[in-house]
């Protein structure tokens, strides 16, 4: 299952710029909107599911190296938020669904 | 479009190693970053309506190229091509003006787009050659698919010798000094209620480490530890503090130190899940009260030290592992590690 998969799949706003996101298949997801938690919980590789928009949600994805941050409940990221992000080269995407709805879905799609 | 791609570069049917992958995939994401004027020819050989197919005939060959634009008073309206030029001759019609047999639809990319976009349009039109417009329309260049490739690999040529360039100086800092004790001393400043820049210094620091040929591992582990303290010292320090790094062959050092307030009860501090952190702060998602922890996690050594209305100062290190020492990275040196 590749981002891309996931983006359409879930019908995603990619927030940052536009990558091959064919290039990349997630492993498995974090979902928590308390930093030090996705810290110590989230693998490299993993999507985070937060509905944290600020900017240290980009300094956390880029520690923790996830392939993305699926930022739900239409939290809107500030510019500056989403320059950083692509400075880093962190994927964000948003969603106005909840983040217990896009985990599920993404565990039906078997991202596991 | 990855397809195009293989096809570029001929890749399809052939065994593709982790190597091979890694570069696939940079040349995937150069589509996406590379943009058509960074690529394109800009120097344009165009003709005019009025021209006549035996100008056109002496243009390609002089030039060595199958097609070229056909301008009117600077604008496009047209583009000519080996394919029009074959049907004049089969008329035996050399001396005809261009308009007669030239295509009026042209189909144009944009500067700015990716080149990505030219990729699929090709694909899409089967056309080899595409004439390149600016935000205004006005032609500023031609794009081949040779031009993408010539692009491609002189970008994968710049940013391998960049990086590699950076990791062979830092990878060797620690053979080419000879000292009793070498090490490297990384300092930052971290202001107090800084959210915006947290975390920098922690990134900043995990990259190095990596320059330094440390494992990723290894890097990933301080970038955790560094940067728990780092957000400590902007969350709860008063006037915030001072990060420092030590790197040396066989350990790291990290170390944050602050003026204020100071921690009451240590030991309550250190408990799993205790937060003093600010309405605010806990907004944002800080506050878990899992930092220490997370830091004891990723070090071999942690030591708080704190007085209240003094300050704090917190002690991390690190020891290397034998197969962790800092090493060169493959094929930057014959020497093996330090
Ligand atoms: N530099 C510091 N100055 C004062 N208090 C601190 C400092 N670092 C940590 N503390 C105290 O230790 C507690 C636990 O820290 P930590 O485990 O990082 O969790 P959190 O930062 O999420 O609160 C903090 O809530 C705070 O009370
Ligand atoms: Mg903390």
């Amino acid at each position: 299952m590749t981002l891309q998969d996931i983006i359409a799949g879930l019908n995603l706003k990619v927030l940052t710029s536009l990558r091959n996101f064919n290039a990349v298949t997630p492993q498995g997801g974090y979902a928590s909107d308390l930093l030090s938690c996705v810290v110590a919980g989230a693998q490299p590789g993993n999507l985070w599911i937060t509905l944290q928009a600020h900017m240290n949600v980009v300094a956390v994805a880029s520690l923790r190296e996830v392939s993305a941050v699926i930022i739900t409940e239409n939290a809107q990221p500030g510019p500056e938020v989403v320059e950083k992000a692509n400075d880093q080269g962190v994927v964000l995407l948003s969603t106005e669904r909840p983040s217990y709805e896009i985990v599920g879905k993404l565990w039906e799609m078997g991202v596991r | 479009m990855s397809d195009t791609i293989q096809e570029l570069y001929g890749r399809k049917g052939r065994n593709i190693t982790d190597r091979d992958a890694q570069e696939i995939t940079r040349v995937e994401e150069l589509a996406y970053d590379l943009k058509i004027s960074d690529v394109m020819t800009r120097d344009v050989k165009s003709l005019t309506p009025a021209d006549t197919m035996r100008a056109v005939v002496a243009l390609l060959r002089q030039n060595r190229i199958s097609g070229a634009p056909v301008m009117e008073e600077n604008s496009l309206v047209g583009v000519i091509s080996q394919e029009d030029l074959m049907r004049a001759l089969a008329d035996d019609d050399r001396d005809a003006p261009i308009h007669k047999y030239m295509t009026r639809n042209v189909i144009t990319v944009k500067s700015y787009e990716p080149v990505v976009k030219a990729l699929e349009t090709f694909a899409r039109t089967r056309v080899g050659r595409l004439p390149v417009v600016d935000e205004n329309e006005n032609l500023v260049g031609m794009i081949t698919k040779g031009d993408i490739t010539r692009g491609v690999l002189t970008a994968i040529r710049r940013d391998y010798q960049e990086e590699e360039i950076r990791r062979y100086r830092a990878s060797h800092l620690f053979e080419d000094i000879i000292s009793d004790r070498t090490s490297l001393i990384l300092r930052y400043k971290i202001k107090q209620g800084d959210f915006v820049n947290g975390g920098q210094a922690s990134s900043h620091i995990k990259r190095a480490l990596l320059r330094l040929g440390a494992p990723p591992q290894l890097a990933r582990q301080c970038g955790i530890a560094v940067y728990e303290a780092e957000m400590n010292l902007i969350i709860h320090s008063t006037n915030g503090g001072v990060l420092r790094v030590q790197v040396e062959p066989h350990r790291i050092l990290m170390q944050t130190s602050d003026d204020g307030p100071g921690i009451p009860d240590v030991k309550q501090a250190l408990t799993p899940g205790w937060s003093t952190a600010s309405p605010l702060a806990r907004s944002m998602g800080f506050g878990a009260g899992m930092g220490l922890v997370n830091i004891q996690r990723c070090v071999d050594k942690m030591e708080l030290d704190s007085t209240v209305g003094k300050g704090t100062k917190l002690l991390m290190e690190i020891h290397l592992r034998p197969d962790e020492k800092f090493k060169a990275p493959p094929g930057a040196s014959e020497t093996p590690s330090v």
